[in-house]
């Protein structure tokens, strides 16, 4: 069932054999041919400007007021590309190797590959669109090394890569705009999907300013949605990000793979309160200079720079002397969890560990540090009132990330025909974790310069297709099924806020799915989550009506995120094995590393809904490793 | 805290709308500006009463979704802040804080505080771009720009388009947001190919979305958060009349 469909032949050659045998479009009939994309961050606008420039029809939607705040916008770090521009050895096999092995080896080699392959043109297409990367003083582009590699290929534009590139490609969109070939749907929210005859054949979508309830239809249709992360609701992610439009594809037949994957940052700022409603994540740049320790003492009641170096535990550089306060961020968060756990975290909460700059302010002097973090340091002060520059930073982690998604094929389209994923709502290329300034790339790649062939090749077959009709009986049934739930959701009359239920799964996914999990922690969050899912249904309340009602996108999101947080737990208890982001603490070494099993894990585990009753179905597919050997990840 | 609150409220686009008093018990000062909002909303669900929209996303300050009018001015009392950075601690004990949207002809409202800002899209869309499409894009290194001009493009390119500028301005000018777009690419040389068919372009749409012309108050440069400089007004309004020149 699950046919990856990756090219034969050396890996070098896989990629361009498949374009050189990739069906084509012809201009004409481009022109009858309609394509909807969901999502205008990076994947989403790269996809639907690139669609737009070959003649296609595209409708591009996101649920912000405009698709510039997509929230491809909050990325800090770079991006990575492997251009070899600081002669220091790095190639496409090299960067290809650092991403397999950082993802625990967990992914396909082929796609990997080809993300390897692909980056140094994204960072050509970003420069002619104008994004103002960092440059050295010859007038050259310049770049960095970041979280754990020994070349230097991340690209970057100060702290805000992610905002500079997502500008580019929105600018790319708002030109197609202009042009005519992209029609902009913002403040839409897509709601279902809608098949016919097996295909994907458009979305139901409500538009959050009327309340209204529309029918698109489309010969194929894209997700490109985003991450999932906020179902922790605590995550570094925006308040907007959900995982609806993956879950309602998902009840449709496209199965998900590797849902329980989430990374968990470990440099965000620490909760602060009950009422707090996001973590904000402090750039991992910090921990080039910073130093992570906790008291030794459990009870310290000493402020921090009171406390004498006899009496902290500068606890990676102890266990992780090769990689230190650079350690993955996988084994660094985990780090950290650890001491807080043990009973010394530090804070009001105890729910943090110091970062703490000042032996590199000492040696490199204050003004020196301002110029590489000044902005952080501002940042950390606005929201924590506190000075770094005089004591220590509190950081903790934070979830982040989903490397789990949609499963896709190396078409990257999910296993419904003409349904595809891009960028953070797939699966693909990062295994069992993200290495640092990969996403931003992948989600371009995807969109700029892989999906523009593989929908090409699909789209070939489709030209007989008439416009689709939306006023077939799959519409009406699709339409009507979404207005039953919203009106569903308006009628339970309970007493409590959506907020409340969010809040109430984030607690227990991030004690029993996070971090670190275990058989018995994860069979009752099962139980748990099956029951706060009945709660919810009895006791929600949703004030004000059908029109503009935040209480009701926000109650649609967790109705869904109350049944995927579910499915994210089966994941993380079949996975009987340690690896990356997934910890159980059943299947570690006796040092307390994660052990992961190559010998009955190594595969993607691809989920089936089967109802609403019923548990979830896995598929397998197995992981063929021809150009590398798994190796056990040390950082010690 | 104790904190008093006016807020506006307004139904839809059709309602005249109009302040209404609120109180909170127990704020946090460490509390965001947003997450004081969400307490009083939690507040008012509990009551039975409609929440109050505000828009919001990011929470971080790069989104540019979160702007009202606090008391007045742009996202509150602080320099260079967005609405979702500020923090109660900013707030006095006992104060009575108004809470406005951002208002301009260009910038409708469209239920209490949340506004449409989709003039600014199509000042975008007018030609705040430059027109490559994909897949044509020259080795990246092969258009050198100097460590200094990078830099100011970069500059004015953080724009992070959420209206302030417009909202503080007597009279409703997104001058700061379009010059600095034009300053952004016509200081690349990828840019400048382009650059008199994209400044004129962009300000005639600018006028066509009913923004004022800016009259030098410099109120925007001191309210945005991105402290994007009135300088790429003038370099704006230099592009535009020597496009004037050229054409006679
Ligand atoms: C704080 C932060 C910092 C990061 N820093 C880095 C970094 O330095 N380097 C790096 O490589 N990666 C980084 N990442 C990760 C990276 O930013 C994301 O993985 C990537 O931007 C995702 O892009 P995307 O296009 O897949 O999705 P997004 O940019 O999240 O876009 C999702 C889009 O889908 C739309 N959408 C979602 N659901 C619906 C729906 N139901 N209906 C309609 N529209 C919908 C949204 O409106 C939005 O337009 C960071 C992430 C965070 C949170
Ligand atoms: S919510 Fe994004 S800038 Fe404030």
């Amino acid at each position: 069932m699950l046919e990856s469909k990756i090219p034969d032949g050396p890996l070098e050659d896989k990629w361009r054999y498949y374009k050189e045998h990739a069906k084509l479009v012809n201009p004409a009939n481009r022109r009858k041919l309609e394509v909807i994309v969901v999502g205008t961050g990076l994947a989403g606008s790269s996809i639907a400007a690139s669609l737009g420039e070959m003649g296609y029809r595209v409708k591009s939607f996101c649920f912000q007021d405009t698709p510039r705040r997509a929230h491809s916008v909050a990325a800090q770090g770079g991006v990575n590309a492997c251009k070899n521009y600081k002669n220091d050895g790095d190639n496409i096999f090299r960067m290809f190797y650092d991403t397999i092995k950082g993802g625990d080896f967990r992914s396909r080699e082929g796609n990997v590959y080809r993300l390897a392959e692909c980056s140094a043109s994204l960072i050509d297409q970003a420069v002619a669109q104008g994004v103002p990367f960092g440059r050295e003083y010859g007038g050259y582009l310049n770049n960095r090394s970041f979280g754990g590699v020994q070349v230097s290929r991340t690209f970057y534009a100060r702290g805000q890569t992610g905002q500079q590139l997502l500008l580019g490609a929105y600018q790319a969109l708002m030109r197609q705009v202009h042009l005519g070939t992209v029609q902009l749907f913002a403040r839409h929210e897509m709601l279902d999907l809608v098949t016919i005859d097996g295909k994907a054949r458009g979305v139901i979508v409500r538009n959050l300013d009327t309340g209204n309830i529309e029918r698109h239809g489309a010969h194929a249709v894209i997700l490109a949605t985003g991450g999932f992360g906020k179902i922790y609701y605590l995550s570094t992610l925006a308040m907007g990000c959900n995982g609806s439009a993956i879950w309602r594809a998902h009840k449709k037949g496209a199965l998900i793979a590797n849902p329980s994957w989430t990374q968990i940052h470990p440099t965000s700022l620490p909760q602060s309160g009950e009422y707090q409603s996001k973590l904000t994540l402090m750039s991992e740049s910090l921990r080039n200079d910073g130093r992570i320790w906790v008291p030794k003492n459990q009870d310290e009641k000493r402020l921090p720079n009171q406390v004498p170096e006899e009496d902290r535990d500068y606890y990676l550089e102890r266990r992780y002397p090769a990689f230190g306060n650079l350690s993955p961020r996988d084994i660094a968060s985990r780090a950290a969890k650890e001491r807080i756990d043990a009973g010394y975290g530090i804070g009001p909460l105890k729910n943090a560990v110091y970062l703490d700059f000042s032996r590199a302010i000492k040696e490199q002097g204050e003004p020196k540090i301002r110029e590489k973090y000044g902005n952080l340091f501002r940042m950390y002060e606005k929201i924590t009132g506190i000075d770094a520059y005089k004591e220590p930073m509190r950081i903790s982690p934070a979830a982040h990330f989903s490397m789990g998604g949609l499963w896709v094929d190396y078409e990257l389209m999910t296993t419904i025909p003409g349904l595809f994923a891009l960028g953070e709502a797939n699966f693909a290329d990062h295994g069992a974790n993200r290495l640092g300034a990969n996403s931003l790339l992948q989600a371009c790649v995807d969109g700029y310069f892989i999906a523009p062939y593989t929908l090409g090749n699909y789209l070939a077959d489709e030209i007989k297709t008439p416009t689709i009709d939306t006023s077939q009986l799959a519409f009406d049934s699709a339409a009507a099924r979404v207005e039953g739930q919203l009106r569903a959701l308006m009628s339970i009359g309970g007493k409590l806020s959506a907020d409340h239920f969010h809040k109430t799964l984030g607690k227990i996914l991030y004690d029993k799915c996070g971090l670190s999990r275990s058989r018995e922690g994860l069979e009752q969050a099962i139980n748990e989550i099956k029951a706060l899912r009945q709660q919810f249904y009895e006791q929600l309340y949703i004030p004000g009506g059908m029109a503009i009602n935040s209480e009701l996108e926000k109650a649609g999101r967790v109705a869904d995120y109350l049944e995927l947080g579910e499915l994210m737990c089966y994941d993380a208890l079949t996975r009987e094995e340690s690896c990356g982001a997934h910890f159980r603490v059943e299947y570690q070494t006796p040092e307390g590393e994660a052990k992961r099993n190559d010998r009955d894990f190594s595969f993607i585990s691809a989920w089936e809904w089967a109802g609403s009753h019923n548990p979830p179905v896995l598929h397998k597919e197995p992981l063929k490793f021809e150009f590398v050997t798994p190796t056990v990840r040390s950082y010690k | 805290m104790h904190i008093r609150l006016k807020i506006w409220r307004q139904e839809n686009s059709q309602d005249a709308g109009r302040m209404q008093d609120y109180e909170l018990a127990a704020v946090d000062p460490d509390m965001s500006f947003l997450e004081m909002l969400d307490m009083l909303n939690e507040q008012l669900l509990g009551k039975g009463e409609r929440t109050i929209e505000f828009d919001h996303d990011c929470r971080e300050g790069i989104c540019g979704q979160c702007g009202v009018m606090i008391n007045g001015r742009a996202h509150g009392p602080l320099k260079n802040t967005t609405t979702c950075q500020l923090h109660m601690r900013s707030f006095a004990e006992g104060e009575v804080i108004y809470i406005e949207p951002f208002r301009a002809t260009a910038f409708p409202v469209k239920c209490d505080l949340k506004i449409d800002r989709s003039a600014l899209d199509r000042v975008i869309q007018a030609g705040g771009f430059i027109s490559v499409n994909t897949g044509q894009a020259p080795e990246a290194n092969s258009i050198p720009v100097g460590h200094g001009v990078a830099e100011a493009a970069f500059d004015a390119a953080a724009c992070i388009g959420c209206g302030a500028c417009v909202a503080v301005c007597k009279n409703s000018s997104a001058a700061l947001f379009t010059s600095a777009k034009i300053t952004h690419l016509v200081l690349l040389p990828q840019g400048e190919v382009e650059a008199s068919e994209r400044v004129r372009q962009m300000v005639d749409q600018m006028d066509a979305e009913g923004f004022g012309h800016c009259s030098n108050t410099e109120a925007c440069e001191a309210e945005c958060p991105q402290q994007i400089s009135v300088l790429h007004i003038a370099r704006m309004n230099w592009e535009y009349n020597k496009l004037q020149l050229l054409k006679t």
